[in-house]
Formats: structure tokens, sequence, C-alpha cells
């Protein structure tokens, strides 16, 4: 009985988490003019959270397509079939590694950046004494913040891919030796720009929804203390890691089902 | 009717009359109406009245923890009373929705206790923020009207230094001045000369003063510094153990015989108020788990 109730009290305590998210991005959307009013604002902010994020992804894109090239030939050489070496690397980012490395890396690095810089501004009463200013502080601070992650998602995961394929052409094609016509064509001809690259930005912008609004919300509702602002990057971490991989498999069943 | 009924109603109506005669006098700007303000079930100061008017400081004392910031938090709207009606420039808070509370704080002006200054802006940027965020002045204007408030300060060969390059006394006179470059016609200053040297504690204890006077508005100190709020207030509210103990002007105040009055006024360990925290049953529990005695 014991246990019953404790799932009980779990399930009851995620529900209120769930609503107090819900009613949180609510809050965001109906402040959504000053993108119109005050454009500078976000711009400054996809500045930041890009360049937050800029050097591990692109590293991070190059590895994985250093591995996905070697990877790739490996079994692809298996059937006779190496020349598709670029169709498969491509379509493997663009897809799916693109937008869910892309999402990961950022939950890390510009999402727990969001989360302690919120944080910590509570903490120093920065937040309180915009209020007492008559400047709305989720207006002047969380949505440039919210729409600089959603648009910088993005571009992040495009630049993933970009480093990803030149990784994989630099194993596939100088290290290994395939023909450079056959890897760029086969790639050409293989990747939809609707099917494949489309869908892609779409999953990293509903990530860049996911992960921007959790740092957001965890930033916000965190302690002002040492330790809550502590606590709270660690939960944007999981909670953004795991609602991430969640969505990219729902995503994938409803887009690429048929 | 019965005779009692009609009395109860009169004192009823002078009660109600007298009330919006004083929310009616433009010249008062802060009203608390019999106020208790408090978190849930916790009251922290019960059945308050007070009324500050336009020109005048006022230091609002007492000691630590005895609910001096939670006044100003009602005062700024952020804490809503458990009981009756805080009126600011004539307006009641109670019910008062978003768009009203911010027209009335856009002629406020407060400064916080730790400074709350914005850390990724320097110091030109934290003081033009107010600037920035309600009014359309030039680039142009907009500095000079900066400078000249940092100047006020003694800031204004700093105004280019980032937040961590300045000392805690500086900071908190850059957050003085951005309480006051709107030129508010209300002013909260939430402990101003905590963390100051003795210096710079003078020159902002008769700059609070010359800033009321020139301005006309109202500052309201929230303060335990008892030599520097008598030397520039003009009246002094004493708060403590839950109610308001006293009030009057420095002269007044310095010459009472009150026991909690003077305790506070010199100082003394002995009084009406314990330095001592009380036993508590809690604690006993919690020494006894601890093998310690009381």
């Amino acid at each position: 009985m014991n246990a019953l109730a404790a799932v009980g009290r779990f399930t009851l305590e995620k529900l209120v988490v769930l609503g107090q998210v819900a009613r949180f991005f609510g809050m965001l959307v109906v402040r959504l003019g000053i993108v119109v009013k005050r454009p500078r604002l976000v711009i400054q902010q996809v500045h930041f959270i890009g360049n937050y994020s800029l050097l591990i992804i692109l590293v991070s894109g190059l590895f994985v397509g250093f591995v996905l090239g070697l990877q790739g030939y490996y079994t692809l050489n298996r059937y006779g079939s190496e020349e598709a070496l670029g169709l498969l690397v491509a379509l493997s980012l663009v897809r799916e590694l693109g937008p869910v490395v892309t999402a990961l890396l950022f939950a890390g690095r510009a999402g727990t950046s969001l989360t302690a810089e919120i944080g910590l501004m509570k903490a120093g009463e920065q937040l309180s004494a915009m209020e007492v200013m008559a400047v709305d502080p989720i207006r002047r601070v969380l949505v440039p913040r919210f729409l600089g992650g959603i648009i910088a998602m993005p571009i992040l995961a495009a630049v993933f891919s970009m480093m990803g394929v030149l990784g994989g052409w630099f194993v596939g094609v100088v290290l290994i030796g395939i023909d450079t016509g056959a890897f760029w064509s086969q790639m050409q001809n293989g990747v939809d720009v609707f099917n494949d690259v489309l869908n892609g930005v779409i999953k990293s912008v509903v990530f860049g929804v996911a992960v921007t609004l959790i740092a957001l919300f965890e930033g916000w509702q965190c302690r002002p203390t040492p330790e809550g602002v502590s606590r709270a990057t660690t939960r944007t971490v999981v909670a953004g890691s795991l609602v991430v991989l969640g969505l990219d498999f729902v995503l994938t069943a409803i887009m690429f089902s048929h | 009717m019965a005779p009692q009924y009609n009395g109860v109603m009169n004192l009823l109506s002078t009660a109600s009359a007298e009330r919006e005669a004083k929310l009616s006098d433009p010249n008062v700007l802060l009203s608390f109406d019999r106020v208790t303000l408090g978190y849930g079930d916790f009251v922290v100061l019960a059945d308050l009245s007070l009324q500050i008017k336009a020109g005048e400081v006022v230091a609002v004392m007492g000691g630590s923890g005895s609910g001096k910031t939670t006044l100003m938090r009602a005062a700024t709207g952020q804490l809503p009373p458990q009981a009756g009606v805080v009126s600011v420039f004539g307006q009641s808070l109670t019910g008062l929705g978003g768009a009203g509370l911010q027209s009335l704080r856009q002629r406020m002006g407060v400064l916080f206790q730790h400074g709350a200054l914005f850390t990724d802006l320097n110091v030109f940027e934290n003081v033009a923020f107010p600037l920035r965020e309600h009014t359309t002045l030039s680039e142009a204007a907009l500095t000079i009207k900066v400078l000249e408030t940092l100047d006020a300060v003694g800031l204004k060969a700093a105004a280019h230094l980032k937040l961590s390059a300045i000392s805690g006394g500086m900071a908190r006179r850059v957050a003085l001045a951005r309480a006051v470059v709107r030129e508010p016609e209300l002013v909260f200053y939430d402990e101003p000369f905590a963390g100051l040297d003795p210096i710079s504690m003078g020159v902002t204890a008769r700059l609070i003063r010359r800033l009321s006077d020139r301005l006309g508005c109202a500052s309201v100190l929230i303060t335990h510094d008892v030599a520097e709020s008598f030397a520039i207030a003009d009246t002094v509210y004493l708060v403590g153990q839950g109610a308001l103990k006293a009030h009057g002007s420095p002269a007044t105040l310095g010459e009472s015989s009150d026991p909690y009055v003077r305790q506070f006024l010199d100082g003394a360990p002995d009084g009406p108020v314990a330095f001592d925290y009380p036993v508590t049953p809690d604690f006993e529990r919690w020494a006894e788990r601890k093998g310690v005695g009381r």
C-alpha cells in the first residue's frame, strides 16, 4: 500500500511540475511581442547563446563525422557500396544526429548557462529590482533568451551537420580513398530537401523550444541559494536530455513512419 | 432604528470619511491604514498606520527581523497586506491590476539592501537602465542625465567600469544613482548606510536629504543606523515586536523615556528586547539528542 501511495505521490508531483511548466510556457508566449518592439534584445541572445555552444558543436560535429565515415565505410564495404558513404553520413546527420546531439550538447552548455544566469539574477534580487522598476522580468529577460535559444538551435544543428559531412568526407575520401565525385553525387541525389532536411530543421526547432524552456523554468523556479542554483543546473541537463530523446522518438515516428 | 445601531453607523461613516480625506490629500504619497503584514499564518507587523508626505524624509527603524523590509515590500506592491489598506499616490494597492501597479511603480525608486545591480552591465548602463526602459530620451540626452546622476554620487569617472572592478561601497552608490535617476516622487532606501565607510555614509545621508529637498520627493529610509538617520530624518517610525512601537521627530524620540525606544537608541543589551533567542521545545529536543544541556 505504501508503494502504491508513493507511486501516486510521485505521479501527482510530476503532474504539478508539468502544469507549472505549461503555465510558464504560456507566460512566455503571451509576451512574445517584445521581438517586434525590441528585436535587438533577441539578436543579442542569439549571438550569446550561439557563441556559448559554437566551439563544442564544431568539434563534436567533426569527430562524429570522422566516426560515421569509418563505421559507415566498414559496413558499406561488405556490400561493395562504399560510394554511398556520402549519402549515409549526410542522412544520419541531417535526420538524426545533427538535431539530437546538438540538442544534448546545447542542454549541457547553453542550457546550464541560462539556468545559472537566471538563478543567480534571482539570488541577487536583480529580477525583483526589475519588477519594482516597473520592468517585467519575464518579458525583458526570459523571452529574449527563449527566442534566442529557439533560433540558435537549428543554426547550431546545421553547423554540426556541416562539420559532420566534412569529417565523413575527410575520412572517406582523403584517408580511405573513396571517389570524391561518387561521395558528393550520391549525397546530392539521395538527400531530399523536404523529407530529410526540413524534418531535421523541425526537430531542432522543437528541441530548441524544449531545452530552452526547461533551462529557463529551472532558473526561474530555483531556490535563490548556491545549492539551489547548482541543483537547478543539474536538473536542466538531466530533464533536457531526457525530453530531447523522448521527443526525438515521437517526432521520428511521426515524420518517417510512412 | 436602535440608538446603538445609529452610533455604530456614525462611527463607521466617520472612519470612512477620515480615510477618504487621507487618500485625497495630494501631499500624502504613502499611507498605511491599520495594515497587517505577514507570510502565510505568520504575522510580521500588525495594525500599522503611518503617512508619508511629499518632501519628507522618514526613517523606519527597528532591529533585525522586525519587519522593516516587509513594510517596504508592501509599499511597492510586492506583498499584499493581510488586513488594512496600503495606498500609494492616493491609490489603494488592493486589487490593483498589473498595469496599474506598473504605472505607480514608475513613479517610485528603490535602493535594494544588496544593491541588486545588473552584473552583466557596467556602471553607466546600470544607471541608464530605467531610462532606457521607460523613456524615449536620445542617446546624447540619456548620457548627460546618467553622468549628472553619477556625478551626484561621486562616481562620474567610474561610469565605464565593470561591476567586478568596483568596491562594495561604490556599488551601493551606483544603486543609489539608479534609484533616483528618473527623479521619482517616492524613494525607498533599504539599508542605505550598510557597508559604507564613514565618509561615504555622511555623503550618502546628505545626498538623500538634498535629493528629497530638491525634487520634493518623499524618502523612506529602512535602516537601523541611528546617528545618520536621526541627522537627516523629519520623522522616525520605530517598529519591533510585531507592531509600531513609537514615532515622532528625532528630537522627540531622543528624549523619550519609553524602555523600548531607549534600549534601541542606546544599544543596551538589557531591556524589553531580549538579545538571546528564546529556548524552544524544538531546541530542547535537539539538545537532548546531541547530549548537551541547555
